[in-house]
């Protein structure tokens, strides 16, 4: 993945990962394989949280891909991240092994979400946004009518419970950890190439995108798809920690709700900033999770506050003030002899 | 979908409109405009405000479909076809007021054209990109965040974006419009030389003096239709196109 800065000519190159970059990258990969031997020096809480954690850098990541880069923003995202929790429960009844089940469930989930895109982005702006909400309340509905999860009652994925509680629980971290890093290189492959350029150019402007060859509709579809499938892992993912499944739990839009919040405080349309407002919610939620209804009082003030003070986030904050960028999507171009040139 | 670029006949049209109509409810803007150019001529247009110009461009790039009428490039009927189709087959257009993309650098707005106004490799979209943005002085700029930009680069980034599409053909919407004469007169130099690369131009500007300087034919429209089409000092003393421009009535 890595590249070297294509010369061009007169001493122009185009920069698309510096130093700082590539020591983040580094940073990554050995923080990965932390994360991986980590369950043999951690307690079964700590694995759990950080299962947790994992889950919502996904969620982070995904609203952040589709609102702050693909300007689709959307309240309705907790449908994806229900059907891949109630395919996986449909799945594994059907006899299918839990852990397979899992990703099956994020397949469907992806393949529906394929047709749904069809009608859902000819809508625009706020139509899509609460458009898709009611895609999500209509979609409660409909599970509830399936009589295997026997309306709010709800059911578990029994299937588990043949494998002890202590392998499960480590199965299911890494099976979050190795999904997260997968759709976090997905994400950041697409969003790096000439497809991750024209999903912005749309988040701009439509019509200019379209009159210059970009093809507004079928990039946006990919992007939709690809953010369905991402939340349909959490989904999935989420039902295997928690094994029950109750459909007001996962169709709730308080899961759109931390999407959001996640983004607006780390930084909306900065990859990294998805990442930081994911750590962000889990350390709030670790240490004020226990308060209840003050601490979602607390989650609203800090996402209005951060909108109205620090629009592009901690994220964009610190890139701005220390013009750091370590996971970088955008093109800079180098002229030789003049070190660096400002962004702004 | 991918237009097949036939050799072209002597003399047969590279661009061609026949009978096109464009109601918005029941407001006629275009009414039955026949147009037709070959791949490397320079097309003027005039005309008061609200005569159909920039209607008329639009439908050529595919905006919007006519009411009624075909369009074809190159022999092919792609009157159906999105104007993304139409730019990776060689017809782009600037728009009138510029509509970059604000959230992203000079660069990344053109190279947006470059990968995909007809899909190539990396190397040749980043050689296409600094081209454009040498032609068109953007270089100093290249690593600005669009929003930033002035109204004189952001009328440049247009022409810069449009041009790093490799079009065969292209459709301008004022771009002279504000500049100061200096400015006018780069951009004439900037257009004469996509001339001299063999691009075909169509542009629609209020500042005639500067168009008269690229263009080779002159269309005056007026209300919907193509009043004077022609040489362009004989179409600028056409006792029509003077009419349309004074606002005077038949006596």
């Amino acid at each position: 993945m890595t590249t070297i800065p294509q010369s061009i000519a007169h001493g122009i190159t185009i920069e698309r990962w510096t130093r700082a970059s590539r020591l983040a990258l580094g940073g990554v990969a050995i923080a990965l394989v932390l994360f991986a031997i980590a369950p043999l020096t951690l307690g079964a809480g700590a694995i759990d949280r950080l299962t947790a954690l994992f889950i919502y850098v996904i969620l982070a990541a995904m609203w952040n891909a589709l609102a702050g880069f693909g300007g689709l923003v959307s309240v309705g995202q907790q449908v994806f991240f229900g059907l891949g929790a109630y395919f996986t429960i449909r799945l594994a009844d059907a006899g299918l092994n839990p852990f397979l089940s899992l990703f099956a469930a994020a397949l469907i989930t992806g393949a529906i979400s394929l047709p749904l895109s069809l009608f859902m982005l000819r809508l625009k702006g706020g139509e899509f946004a609460i458009g898709m909400w009611v895609i999500s309340a209509l979609t409660h509905m409909l599970v509830n009518l399936d009589r295997l999860i026997q309306g709010e009652t709800g059911t578990s994925l029994i299937s588990l419970n043949v494998y002890d509680s202590g392998t499960r629980r480590v199965v299911i971290y890494w099976l979050a950890l190795a999904s997260m890093a997968a759709l976090l290189g997905l994400l950041f492959t697409l969003l790096r190439s000439r497809a991750g350029a024209a999903i912005q150019a749309i988040r701009d402007n439509e019509d200019a995108a379209t009159s210059l060859g970009v093809r507004v509709i079928a990039t946006k579809r990919l992007l939709f798809v690809l953010a369905a499938f991402g939340i349909a892992v959490a989904g999935a993912l989420w039902l295997a920690t928690a094994t029950t499944f109750q459909p007001k739990t996962y169709f709730s839009v308080q899961w759109t709700a931390y999407m959001i919040f996640m983004v607006l405080v780390g930084g909306i349309g900065k990859f990294e900033g998805a990442i930081l407002g994911a750590v962000l919610f889990f350390v709030i939620e670790t240490f004020f999770g226990a308060m209840g209804v003050w601490y979602l009082i607390g989650l609203g003030a800090t996402a209005v506050l951060f909108s109205l003070f620090l629009p592009h986030g901690l994220w964009g904050e610190i890139e701005r003030r220390f013009d750091l960028r370590l996971l970088p999507v955008g093109y800079r171009v180098k002229f030789s002899g003049t070190p660096d040139t400002p962004r702004n | 979908m991918r237009i097949e670029t036939n050799q072209q006949q002597p003399g047969e049209a590279f661009l061609s409109a026949t009978g096109i109509h464009k109601r918005f409810g029941a407001l006629v803007v275009l009414d039955n405009v026949d147009f037709a150019m070959g791949q490397t001529d320079a097309v003027g247009i005039v005309g008061p405000n609200g005569a159909g110009k920039t209607t008329l461009l639009s439908v050529l790039a595919g905006a919007f479909p006519p009411s009624d009428g075909i369009i074809t490039v190159n022999g092919q009927n792609v009157t159906a076809l999105s104007a993304a189709d139409r730019c990776r087959s060689g017809l782009v257009r600037t728009h009138q007021v510029p509509i970059p993309f604000s959230g992203m650098t000079t660069f990344e707005n053109i190279y947006v054209a470059a990968a995909h106004g007809d899909a190539v490799g990396r190397d040749e979209a980043y050689e296409r990109v600094i081209d454009s943005l040498t032609l068109c002085g953007m270089l100093g700029v290249a690593n600005r965040r669009a929003d930033t930009l002035g109204l004189l680069d952001r009328k440049r980034l247009e022409l810069a974006r449009a041009l790093a599409t490799k079009p065969k053909l292209m459709l301008l919407d004022e771009i002279g419009g504000g500049l100061t004469d200096g400015e006018a007169s780069e951009l004439v130099t900037t257009i004469l030389e996509l001339r001299r690369r063999g691009i075909g131009i169509v542009w629609i500007e209020h500042i005639v003096h500067i168009l008269l300087q690229v263009a080779e034919r002159l269309i005056c429209m007026d209300a919907g239709r193509i009043i004077a089409d022609g040489e362009p000092r004989a179409v600028m003393a056409d006792a029509d196109v003077v009419k349309a421009y004074l606002g005077g009535t038949p006596a």
